[in-house]
Parts: structure tokens; C-alpha cells; sequence
């Protein structure tokens, strides 16, 4: 049972940060207004979500200009995407023991 | 967390992953009808060739003229229901038809389609007419097979079906317009047929 805690991270435990690795876990890459639109969040709510997994180097954020306007572009690492799936293998195994 | 948050979680996950790299406003009604109009379009290009005098056809005569007008008219006609019901089917599911998602699923689409038929029209063009119908169902095949990452996992199957057809097809060079009429009538029937019951119905 311990082992199981263990591998349940914690920088995943939210809806948003989940649903944010899913859609990258998919896709070579996502920008911010498709992520927004997708998880259903707000600018702030999305950005702070981000952040967190920026910071901790599970996903990687390109900034670029389409035309004049400025676009993020997010990509799952492949560290992101380790972890993304220790993080459910531990999820269904918790499910399955209870 | 409770085992039901968990739960609600992973069954989150799915839809995520599902909805943000698959397209599945595609209307299974749209194939039965592309089917439908293939199949009246060779009944249509079967009468010529029979009433034309000839049982064979020659590139330059006012028959083949015909039978391209034939097929053009298929294709426009399939094509724009396609575009028409998925369209339709896309807005009563509130998916939006012109994103970054279905730009590549139609661009993986059309990319082997549009090589095909370069090459098809090249062939022609050197007299080589016996596998004109193997060919289209093989690089229709192709097309399919390489945009179903991006949709209904289903067309895959339909994509296969298409390939074996084109190769057997090729193996019979006189019969290359009866596996057109199985390919691109019946299978897009049968197909759209299922895709219509699996997922439109609901």
C-alpha cells in the first residue's frame, strides 16, 4: 500500500493539471486558448496550473507570435509524460486494491 | 481522495485525451449516401459503355468524356454532403469544424488521395488503363488508414477493406469496375451503415 502512495504524485493532483497532461499526452503540443477551451477553466486558473508544471519540468512552454498576436504553445517533456504514467498506473492500482 | 474521485478522474482523463486528438462529428449518414451516389454513378457509366457500341473504353471518345463528368459529379456530390452533414453533426455536439484537430485529419486525408490521383491521371495519360480502379480503391485505402489517427477508429477498418479490394482488384485487371462498385458502393454503405447505428443513433 505504501508503494502505491508513493507513486501518486503530488503536482498532479488536480483536475486542471491532470487535464492539462491528458490533452499533452495526445498531442505533439496544445496552445493555451485550445487547453482553455478544452478544460474549461479561466485565464488565471489556467496559467497558475501551468506554472506548477512548468516549474517542475513536466511541460515545456513555447512562446511565439502567429501574425501579430502572441501564442503559448505547451509540450508534455518526457519526463511530464514518465510521470503522467506512473501517476495513473498508480491511480488504477489503488482503485483495484480497495 | 475518495475512490469515486479517483474514479471520475481517469474516466476524465479518457474523454480528455478522446475529444482533444479525435474528430467524431463525423456523420456515418454521409457515407451510406456517398455509397449510394457511387453506386447509381457506375449504373450510369455502365449503361454508356454498353449502349456506346463498344464493350471496351478509348481515352478520347465522347463516352470516357462522360464517365470523368460521371465521376467528377460523384466526387463534388459526396464531398459536399460530407462537408454539409459533419458540419451539422459538429454544431449539435458543439465542436468546433475548422480547428488545428481537423486541419491535420484533413491533411493526412488528402496528402496520399491527391498523390494517388496525380498518379492515376499520369498513367492515363501513357494508355495504361486496366488498373485505373485498383489503383483509386488503394490510395483511397491509404488515405483513409492515415487520417483514422485522427477520428473514429473505425475508418480504419474501412481503409483496410479498401486496400485488400485495390490488390485483388490489381490481380484482375478486366473486373476493375466491379470492385469499384464493392468499394466505393457497397463498403461505404455497410460502413457508413455502422457508423450511423454506433454513434449517430444516440
Amino acid at each position: 500500500m505504501k508503494n502505491i502512495i508513493l507513486n501518486i504524485n503530488k503536482a498532479f493532483d488536480h483536475r486542471i493539471r491532470l487535464g492539462i497532461m491528458s490533452v499533452l499526452m495526445v498531442n505533439e503540443s496544445a496552445d493555451f486558448t485550445t487547453l482553455k477551451e478544452l478544460l474549461g477553466a479561466t485565464d488565471g486558473n489556467l496559467a497558475s496550473h501551468t506554472k506548477a508544471l512548468e516549474k517542475v519540468d513536466f511541460i515545456k512552454v513555447e512562446k511565439q507570435f502567429i501574425g501579430r498576436k502572441p501564442n503559448t504553445k505547451y509540450i508534455a517533456t518526457n519526463l511530464g509524460k514518465m510521470e503522467f504514467i506512473k501517476h495513473i498506473e498508480a491511480l488504477e492500482k489503488l482503485i483495484k486494491n480497495k | 481522495m475518495s475512490q469515486e474521485d479517483y474514479l471520475r478522474d481517469i474516466s476524465e482523463i479518457k474523454t480528455l485525451m478522446n475529444k482533444s486528438s479525435r474528430f467524431i462529428s463525423l456523420s456515418g449518414l454521409s457515407g451510406i449516401l456517398a455509397g449510394i451516389y457511387a453506386l447509381i454513378g457506375a449504373a450510369f457509366a455502365y449503361w454508356l459503355v454498353c449502349n456506346s457500341g463498344r464493350e471496351y473504353l478509348i481515352l478520347d471518345g465522347t463516352v470516357f468524356r462522360l464517365i470523368i463528368l460521371d465521376l467528377i459529379i460523384i466526387t463534388v456530390l459526396s464531398i459536399g454532403t460530407a462537408i454539409f452533414l459533419t458540419t451539422k453533426k459538429a454544431k449539435k455536439n458543439n465542436e468546433k469544424i475548422w480547428d488545428s484537430l481537423t486541419k491535420r485529419l484533413l491533411t493526412s486525408f488528402i496528402v496520399p488521395l491527391l498523390a494517388g490521383g496525380i498518379y492515376i491521371i499520369i498513367i492515363l495519360n501513357n494508355q495504361k488503363y486496366g488498373q485505373t480502379g485498383a489503383l483509386m480503391l488503394l490510395f483511397y485505402g491509404l488515405a483513409l488508414l492515415n487520417a483514422s489517427k485522427y477520428t473514429l477508429g473505425d475508418i480504419k477498418y474501412l481503409g483496410y477493406t479498401q486496400i485488400v479490394l485495390g490488390l485483388i482488384s490489381a490481380l484482375y485487371p478486366g473486373y476493375g469496375f466491379w470492385f469499384w462498385v464493392i468499394g466505393f458502393g457497397f463498403m461505404h454503405i455497410i460502413y457508413g451503415a455502422i457508423m450511423y447505428f454506433k454513434y449517430d443513433k444516440k
